[in-house]
């Protein structure tokens, strides 16, 4: 009997040990085809044009027989999250779409591979990009030629109105003659404010609508992402153009201080209530749900509510960010891409960068709901007229400005959410005040980064 | 120490056989730990026995206690004597390619003279103390009704436990969209009784209001849980307390300022303790609710914590906030402690 079971549990025993052998064998035969399937992980922001992208990939893939796996996460906590990956060391992504402000940051602590080389050696020209993205998504240090992103996605702020509502005659009587000029898209701010005024808390349809949609997000870069466009418009300048880091009346200029103000008024007498935090998403669904009748926006939203089924096509209109009294600017949004400089698939990456940079695959990147910032696409003849809102996104694209890139942007970004909220929507202090903080914040924070401030 | 010693779980008649299993199920010892003694093979038993003969109780319990203290050093105390060494330095984790400087006390100096960070703390002292006061008068209150055990007292206790069993991102979602001014019904129901049009105001959005929200959220959520605890304080009581009482004909306002609140008064405090150290470490509601806004109206110190640390990138000087937080709930919580001995000890 004894020996009978020890028969049967060798057996058993035997059994178990060929069938493990087997599956190791298998496991060890199958490595050179997994080796072969190879995958590239490209992380982004959660948002429309990443849609597009994925879309896009699949050429790449076909073309490439690299699987391109996706990383998105939504705005709010876009740069928490990849800021983090990428202090870090993460090898989770290989390819990534960071944001303009990042750059300098990415560039000093080495987090993304300088592409100098790779471009001169694909033939890959900066001069065939937009020269605002190549100096906003690429250059470190700025205005010189080291490269460490190609452009992207180019994009920037702007408006977006009920055209349908505009075009009404009994509004447009009204409007005339209350303002003695025709209702159109606004061309100063002042026009903006007085077509908003005129829209808050007016019935139409049988329902209250509001003025204008403006960003006013705490957390993260909204309110400054929206007041830097009357900001720029009104004189502000980030430091002096003749003198790096002297912040002190310039960024505290009494122009500036009129700016702070007008955004403030416009947010006060305009907007719908409870919007006291809110960015991107809160802006496409007031436009979308017919809340309000211009709202301030990035243009890669544009194409997805042009196509919206209830606000859309003919009922939509765009129009440039309006000009002040110093001039017109739109502050610049996109993202260039870069390869991470700890993936180990980086020859992958760089492929996967020299596919994206030709031609065809960008023109096909903008009809899909991307923004291409490759010369070749947006001066073709055909490109005003491809999309209803691509004339003024040319037209923003020549004179846009951006946030500091430094390393230490996070700071100067958090720095001016907090003093910008505090007077915008929790009435502390003044305009002249907030500004004065924020020029005392940010000579604390580039001290630290060891530059020389001038203070006066 | 004799084999007969170590093997204390064998029972008196059993003789010592190798190999034999201790497999008996029937006439088992009362307690788990004896039952698994015994069902251990005799063999098992003798093999421990000679690895531990020799060893003192002392040595024993320090064989048992030494991976739980290493892993407390691991994951609190060395990060904690990491965090400390941080805080003098001027470490920023987005600008490391910068040399690390000593700094002394700088980040201390700065955090201590910083007009913003006392702000932030006497936010959150007016938070904690407002939302600990609401919930334990609430949740106090709650307790009285429902340990009077009336017929639907269980289905009640349920109800008003519900709140708490939820989580906070979900809790400061739903409350984000209940304060809606447009579509919320919060607006509603205040306009139902006091007239005032119901998007009139934000009660997130506006410097007077946001406060209150967190608090309002805060309360609704956690005066169930001091309720529990008193309850479980009012159970205790014994009843021939009341019944003494009765007889010396005190009135019920009396049975209650000499009986209840004195012999409640410890799980009161317990409750006080636990929801101040909870709510000075508030985070993810106000976050949720709030973003510490409008401006930096509701912005308790935690997330000035945050934002130093791990979106400004500031580790250095978030390190020093850290400890600065941790000595002011330390030192504070063992004075309550101590206080709290001695009101059980009356």
């Amino acid at each position: 009997m004894r020996n009978t079971k020890t028969g049967t549990w060798s057996k058993s025993v035997g059994a178990a040990l060929a069938l493990f052998t087997g599956v190791a064998l298998t496991a060890v035969a199958g490595q050179p085809a997994a080796a072969q399937s190879k995958q590239l992980t490209l992380c982004w922001a959660a948002w429309d044009p990443a849609n597009a992208l994925v879309e896009l990939g699949k050429d790449f893939t076909k073309a490439s027989g690299i699987e391109m796996k996706y990383e998105f996460v939504p705005w709010t906590s876009y740069a928490d999250r990849f800021l983090n990956e990428l202090n870090s060391h993460s090898k989770l992504c290989d390819l990534i779409i960071g944001d303009s402000q990042w750059i300098g940051g990415a560039a000093e602590n080495h987090w993304y591979v300088k592409l100098n080389d790779f471009f001169a050696k694909e033939h890959i020209s900066m001069d065939d990009f937009m020269p605002a993205t190549v100096l906003g998504y690429s250059e470190w240090p700025k205005n010189t030629p080291n490269y460490w992103a190609l452009p992207a996605m180019a994009d920037a702020i702007g408006w977006t109105y009920r055209k349908d509502w505009f075009s009404r005659p009994e509004i447009q009587a009204e409007f005339k003659k209350k303002y003695g000029r025709d209702l159109a898209p606004p061309k100063t701010y002042e026009e903006l404010k007085q077509i908003a005024e005129f829209f808050q808390g007016r019935e139409i349809d049988g329902k209250k609508v509001y003025g204008a949609y403006i960003y006013t997000e705490r957390g993260s870069e909204g309110i400054t992402m929206g007041v830097t466009n009357v900001l720029y418009d009104y004189g502000f300048e980030y430091d002096n153009p003749k003198k790096p880091y002297q912040m002190q009346g310039f960024v505290n200029s009494p122009d500036a201080v009129k700016g702070l103000e007008f955004y403030k008024a416009l947010y006060k007498c305009c907007t719908a209530p409870g919007l006291t935090n809110a960015y991107m998403q809160e802006g496409l669904d007031a436009f979308k749900s017919g809340q309000v009748a211009m709202q301030m926006n990035f243009f890669a939203f544009f194409p997805g509510l042009y196509k919206d089924p209830n606000v859309g096509g003919d009922k939509i209109g765009f129009f440039v960010n309006p000009a002040g009294p110093k001039g017109q600017f739109s502050q610049l949004g996109g993202q260039g891409i870069s390869v991470v400089a700890v993936s180990d698939h980086r020859d992958d990456a760089l492929r996967y960068i020299k596919w994206f940079a030709q031609p065809a695959v960008q023109q096909k990147w903008w009809q899909i709901g991307g923004y291409s910032a490759l010369k070749a696409v947006v001066e073709a003849p055909g490109f005003p007229k491809s999309a209803p809102f691509a004339p003024q996104f040319l037209q923003t694209m020549t004179f846009v400005k951006d946030f500091w890139a430094e390393p230490s942007y996070a700071q100067l970004l958090l720095d001016m959410q907090k003093r910008v909220h505090d007077y915008v929507v929790a009435d502390k202090g003044t305009a002249q005040q907030a500004l004065d903080l924020l020029v005392k914040d940010w000579t604390k924070v580039f001290k630290e980064q060891g530059k020389e401030v001038m203070v006066q | 120490m004799s084999s007969q010693e170590v093997s204390p779980a064998l029972s008196a008649g059993e003789t010592r056989q190798p190999g034999r299993m201790a497999m008996t199920a029937v006439n088992l010892p009362g307690a788990p730990i004896e039952r698994i003694a015994l069902r251990t093979p005799v063999q098992t038993r003798l093999r421990i026995a000679k690895y531990t003969r020799g060893l003192s109780d002392r040595s024993i319990a320090w064989l048992f206690i030494t991976p739980t203290i290493a892993l407390l050093l691991a994951i609190n105390i060395f990060p904690l004597i990491w965090m400390i060494r941080l805080s003098f330095t001027s470490l920023n984790l987005s600008m490391a390619y910068l040399p690390l400087r000593f700094v002394g006390l700088d980040n201390y100096t700065d955090i201590l003279t910083d007009e913003d960070v006392w702000d932030r703390l006497q936010m959150t002292a007016r938070f904690v103390i407002s939302t600990v006061t609401l919930q334990v008068v609430i949740g106090f209150g709650l307790a009285l009704l429902i340990n009077r055990q009336f017929r639907t007292h269980s289905f009640w206790t349920t109800i008003i436990l519900l709140p708490m069993m939820l989580s906070p991102a979900v809790v400061g979602n739903f409350w984000t969209l209940l304060y809606q001014p447009q579509i919320g019904p919060f607006n509603y129901v205040v306009s139902l009784f006091t007239g005032i049009a119901p998007n009139s105001f934000s009660m997130i959005g506006e410097v007077a209001l946001a406060p209150w929200t967190i608090v309002l959220v805060d309360t609704w959520m956690w005066a169930p849980y001091v309720m529990l605890i008193c309850l479980a304080g009012l159970r205790s009581i014994p009843d021939y307390i009341y019944e003494a009482a009765e007889v010396d004909r005190a009135s019920s306002w009396r049975q209650f300022w000499s009986i209840t609140l004195p012999m409640a008064m410890p799980f009161l405090m317990l409750a006080v303790l636990f929801r101040a150290i909870e709510n000075f470490k508030m985070f993810d509601m106000v976050n949720l609710l709030t973003s510490g806004g409008p401006g930096s109206t509701t912005e308790v110190i935690n997330i000035t914590l945050k934002r130093a640390a791990f979106e400004k990138w500031q580790t250095g000087y978030s390190s020093a906030l850290a400890i600065i937080l941790f000595v002011t709930v330390f030192g504070a919580a063992n004075i309550y402690v101590k206080a709290l001995n001695r009101v059980k000890q009356r």
